[in-house]
């Protein structure tokens, strides 16, 4: 569960089903779950009208479970770069209803939370659950470079080869940590690196 | 004394007949100087001097953003509410010299909305003319639906048509014509924001459809001032000043605390932007809540009021003030 540091630092809730007439999951991974365990508490028919979209991994893993709720729609998709024209264009011809829940991984639910705040819904108005991973998407903030799955504390800039802080400010616009120089001073001196974001 | 705001010493420069029921009013500094900057849905909160009599009613600005040399406000006469009105139908006339507050905005546009849907009812429809004309000239999406009684009773209908045409739609009650609200909600592109003004019913209505229609509430903006309601009068002890006083039964309780010397903190005295909210003592007696401000639980609760639209009966009332 992540604490709250700085304010920019996102915290992440428990998917709770709202009143609307459309429903729109994005989930990854053990993001399935968070679905499975809303699906308890809502209201008898409310899969009818939803639309599960769902990075499954290698090992299809909770595809049976997704498919067990019966939505009105699921898609599967390898990737969030290849659902992302599908998620474009699903809410581009959205209409004010549409309900959007997003679980799993901070990187899943940041890179969707973009894409939504784009099509204009407020980020306070999306239901959020994180589950999974906490390896972080970061962008260096020298070279603007984005790095995914960052783990550890200190990072190495996947771009530049700058050796990173991975600070807890967080930016929705580019959904990412940012990545400071943390030897800008002296370059021969290297901290020690721990993997801290499991 | 009046959070956050200063005042503007004004002269009226014309006073315009709209129909039957509804004057527009245009100020201008007195030292010739531009009026402060203001966004579309800001109020005014206007002093009337009657006599002994000194009534603060909120009024919200209805000229373009984009033209500060003047102020206009439109007042419905009510003719049982409990005056201010009625003052400034009869008394208020070109040349008048008066003080009203800068400009505070409680019903602002988000401007980071994809489209602005805007149902007006009735004087309601005031906070829009300047909401319009803001994103007009920003070249902005909006779309606005005004019921009304009757086309006469219109107030600036023909003049919205005029200048937005189909952006514009209007419900005339005597032709029992209604707006379709569910299937209007449903229709919306997402990114979509709902304002409304009107009466309580219309804004309760609309904020259940909308509510219930998965619209979330960041979405949907509404204003509504409470006038002050008139009723039988009552006596407060304020602990803090150490002072008793009796409300009239057309006095406010807010103004009844001003007229004894203690000066509260207030903004909208319309009973929406919180700033007088004020603690309960004790009391013995029931609470006549007319806010906007306030949750029901606190309603209930007892231990709060809003002493600018709300009053009291019963045997005692003592307030932190």
């Amino acid at each position: 569960m992540a604490a709250k540091t700085i304010i920019s630092r996102p915290i992440y809730g428990t998917l709770s089903p709202q009143a609307g007439k459309h429903h729109l999951f994005v989930a990854d991974a053990e993001g399935a779950l968070a679905i499975k365990d809303m699906a308890a508490r809502a209201p008898a028919g409310f899969f009818d009208g939803a639309e599960i979209v769902f990075i499954a991994g290698p090992d299809g893993k909770y595809v049976a479970a997704l498919e067990a709720l019966e939505p009105a729609q699921l898609h599967i998709a390898p990737s969030f770069a290849s659902l992302l024209p599908r998620l474009k264009q699903t809410l581009t011809n959205a209409h004010m209803g549409l309900r959007l829940y997003l679980a799993g991984t901070e990187g899943l639910i940041g890179q969707a939370m973009q894409v939504a705040l784009e099509a204009g819904i407020d980020h306070t108005s999306m239901q959020t659950e994180h589950r999974g991973s906490l390896a972080r998407r970061m962008q260096c903030v020298h070279c603007k470079g984005i790095t995914e799955n960052v783990t550890t504390q200190p990072a190495t800039c996947s771009h530049c080869g700058l050796l990173l802080l991975v600070r807890d400010h967080y930016s929705r616009r580019l959904a990412a940590f940012q990545g400071v120089c943390i030897n800008a001073e002296d370059r021969s001196e290297i901290p020690p690196m721990e993997e801290i974001f499991r | 004394m009046s959070t956050g705001t200063t005042k503007l010493d004004v002269v009226v420069s014309d006073v315009v007949p709209v129909n039957d029921l509804v004057t527009r009013f245009h100020f201008r500094r007195r030292d010739g100087e531009l009026l402060p900057t203001f966004s579309g849905g800001a109020h005014v909160v206007v002093e009337m001097r009657d006599g002994e009599r000194t009534r603060l009613n909120p009024y919200s600005l209805m000229g373009s953003p984009l033209d500060t040399r003047e102020y206009t406000i439109s007042v419905r006469r009510d003719d049982v509410g409990r005056g201010g009105s009625l003052f400034m139908h009869r008394s208020v006339k070109p040349g008048l010299e008066m003080v009203i507050s800068y400009p505070v905005n409680l019903f602002s546009l988000d401007l980071r909305a994809k489209k602005h849907l805007m149902l007006a009812g009735g004087i309601g429809i005031t906070p829009f003319m300047a909401q319009t004309a803001q994103l007009a000239g920003e070249g902005g999406n909006f779309e606005l639906h005004y019921t009304c009684r009757t086309a006469s009773l219109g107030t600036y209908a023909d003049l919205l048509r005029e200048r937005y045409g189909r952006r514009v739609r209007l419900y005339h009650d005597d032709l029992e014509e209604r707006i379709d609200l569910d299937r209007l909600l449903s229709s919306q592109p997402l990114g979509t924001h709902l304002y409304v003004c009107g009466p309580a019913g219309m804004i309760n209505w609309v904020r259940d459809r909308a509510a219930a229609l998965g619209w979330p509430q960041e979405t949907v903006h509404y204003e509504h001032f409470a006038a002050p309601q008139p009723g039988l009068p009552f006596d407060v002890r304020l602990a803090v000043s150490g002072k008793t006083i009796r409300v009239g039964s057309q006095q406010s309780l807010l103004e009844a605390i001003e007229a004894a010397g203690v000066d509260p903190p207030y903004l909208c005295r319309g009973g929406v932007c919180g700033q007088c909210e004020t603690n309960v003592i004790s009391c013995d007696g029931k609470f006549i809540h007319n806010d906007h401000w306030l949750s029901e639980e606190e309603h209930r609760s007892g231990r709060k009021i809003m002493p600018c639209v709300s009053r009291f009966e019963g045997r005692s009332l003592v307030l932190e003030r």
